[in-house]
């Protein structure tokens, strides 16, 4: 390779970054096969017959015909490998199967109902990191009475089910008070409450720990050498203090992420959302295997992207890490 | 949930108290639990009313004298039905803590102790387990196991044992690589003794910590799946089933939903107080 010196150079920093992407995007891979293999022995150990689980769970009432072609198509009549091989080789081509009670492609289901999910996770992500920042900056210092009062706070937060929070949202300020719509109708106003409901218990999660770190921070040396300078109260907490204490709760986010979709089918059910939450407590409860194997699988995806993403912004808040790679 | 966060020499050294909550909160948390263990063994203590009886003419009454949480659409009385409800939910959560344990405690000693395969292979078997929602992983396994307690404790069990078990597993290498290990395998112990008295102990002593949190957590995600309909069926009094009761009137009889979800919150909030104050105790004879 003969780049020009100061080229090659920003390539060596870059390189263990791209190493680590390729990494983590391998164990991503494994994770999703992993989660392939798991619905695979989910599919195949529903009580009662295979064909049906494929074809329209119990109360389904299929042709001769169809259950011949399913026969064909999912291999029942192989041995159980053959079987697991052509499922995967199914997911690889993209083919998550159809829906028999959403009368179309698992796919198509998805692509639909993966939109308000997303926003609704990700707003409620950012508003809880808005939350949980506000309370820390604002109340955090050791043996501070504040300090106690926003923990309690934080430890009460914590310990609210989103979905009983989403039902006392609803009572009081879409009935109570009428200042929301009870049912998401897509605007702004409809995503307030939802996102709340799933924001706050994760604020408080989040506060919690981040709110720990902060005030263990606060002692150290850095943080004495920038008051030594002169720099206020307010400059110290947001430039160094912050920085050093969103670490813990940063390399939690992908959790978080991940659970907020667990719980957003709680709160997609009560505030009537559309969502991927709703099809999978749908598809559950009908035993719509194909859909809930692909509900299943996008949800992982997700939860891999978004702990890739956050490996990624741990290294850009901590350059120590780049540093110590390179 | 609660993560281990290194404490720096630096903070010790001031010796100043950790405040986090009063100690009047986790007196009032262990009443609390005190109150709600002994409403589970004798609700008729408590109670004011069968918890199943309808009077319909008594439907939707407010919070009131005679019905302190009110009534529901068939006039059962909400408070009665609240306190039949804990020994369920203690229940469902002592029981898929248990289960969680059953799981975890044998995949992570394994995955800690069974050698360098063991361990990559455990590791990335509870990484991949755990990046599945719990709340996901258990609606697969309800969804399998059909309605009812039982198979609620199991798939809220079994959809927190990858939690437990990453922490179990961790807990083993790092106490695995601890000085009194390689002193008691320099004294001549047996693998199995050292397992036995020294592993074991040490890596449960955190976990005393966890199971009560755990508790109160498995209480949430166990009336979660109520709520959806995967638990006990209405009209049982289970504070789960009680809330998706509620739900379909939460426009009229606010009370139908606020009292079972306030039991519920309390309870995980003093499983939490009381776990924090048990680790604190814990931290303070260690160290």
């Amino acid at each position: 390779m003969s780049a020009p010196a100061g080229r090659s150079l920003q390539i060596n920093r870059l390189w263990p970054l791209g190493w680590l992407i390729c990494r983590r995007l391998l164990s991503g891979a494994l994770v999703l096969l992993a989660s392939a293999t798991v619905t695979f022995f989910a599919l195949r150990l529903t009580p009662g017959d295979p064909v049906r689980a494929v074809l329209g769970g119990p109360t389904a009432n299929p042709t001769p015909e169809t259950v011949a072609r399913a026969i064909a198509e999912f291999g029942l009549d192989r041995p159980l490998p053959v079987q697991y091989l052509l499922h995967i080789g199914r997911l690889l081509r993209g083919d998550l199967g159809t829906s028999f009670s959403q009368h179309q492609q698992v796919s198509a289901v998805i692509a639909e109902q993966i939109g308000p999910t997303l926003w609704l996770t990700g707003s409620a992500v950012a508003v809880a990191w808005l939350l949980s920042t506000l309370s820390v900056l604002a109340t955090a210092r050791r043996g501070w009475a504040l300090s106690a009062v926003g923990s309690a706070a934080e430890t009460m937060a914590a310990a609210l089910p989103q979905f009983w929070l989403g039902l006392v949202l609803l009572a009081v300020f879409a009935f109570g008070l009428r200042w929301f719509p009870p049912q998401s109708d897509g605007g702004f106003l409809g995503m307030v409450l939802p996102t709340l409901a799933l924001a706050v218990p994760l604020a408080g999660f989040l506060a919690q720990v981040t709110r720990e770190s902060f005030e263990l921070a606060l002692d150290q040396p850095f943080i004495l050498s920038a008051r030594m300078r002169g720099l206020g109260e307010g400059a110290v907490r947001w430039r160094h203090g912050l920085r050093h204490a969103a670490l813990p709760g940063i390399s939690l986010s992908a959790w978080a992420i991940g659970s907020l979709i667990g719980n957003a089918v709680l709160v997609e059910v009560i505030f009537s959302r559309p969502g991927l939450g709703r099809v999978l407590y749908q598809a559950v409860s009908v035993q719509d295997m194909p859909l809930t194997i692909g509900v299943t699988l996008v949800v992982t995806l997700v939860y891999v992207v978004a702990s890739l993403a956050v490996d990624l912004l741990y290294i850009l808040v901590d350059p120590r890490l780049k540093a110590k790679r390179t | 949930m609660t993560i281990p966060l290194s404490t720096s020499t630096f903070a010790q050294s001031r010796r100043l108290p950790k405040v986090s909550l009063p100690p009047v909160g986790a007196s009032l948390a262990m009443l609390f639990l005190i109150v709600l263990i002994a409403a589970s063994i004798w609700p008729d203590l408590f109670a004011t009313s069968n918890p199943l009886k309808i009077a319909p003419r008594l439907a939707f009454r407010p919070p009131g004298l005679g019905h302190p949480f009110g009534t529901d659409q068939s006039g059962r009385d909400i408070y009665s039905r609240v306190i039949y409800g804990a020994g369920q939910s203690l229940l469902l959560g002592v029981g898929a803590v248990a289960v969680s344990m059953a799981l975890a405690i044998p995949l992570g000693l394994i995955g800690g102790l069974g050698g360098r395969l063991a361990e990559r292979f455990i590791g990335w078997v509870l990484d991949v387990l755990f990046s599945f929602p719990t709340l996901i992983l258990a609606l697969l396994f309800a969804a399998h196991l059909g309605g009812g307690i039982g198979p609620l404790i199991v798939a809220t069990g079994v959809g927190n044992a990858p939690g437990y078990g990453r922490m179990i597993f961790g807990q083993t290498l790092s106490v695995r690589r601890a000085g009194y290990i390689e002193a008691a395998r320099m004294l001549g112990h047996s693998p199995l003794r050292i397992i036995w008295r020294q592993i074991l102990p040490n890596v449960m002593r955190p976990l005393i910590v966890m199971v009560t949190m755990g508790i109160g957590q498995a209480i949430v995600w166990s009336s979660a799946l109520s709520f959806l309909g995967l638990g006990a069926q209405p009209p049982a009094a289970e504070w789960g089933t009680m809330l998706a009761m509620g739900r379909d009137f939460v426009s009229r009889a606010w009370w139908l939903t606020v009292f079972p979800g306030l039991f519920i919150v309390l309870t995980t909030l003093s499983t939490t107080v009381v776990g924090r104050y048990l680790q604190r105790c814990l931290e303070g004879r260690t160290s």
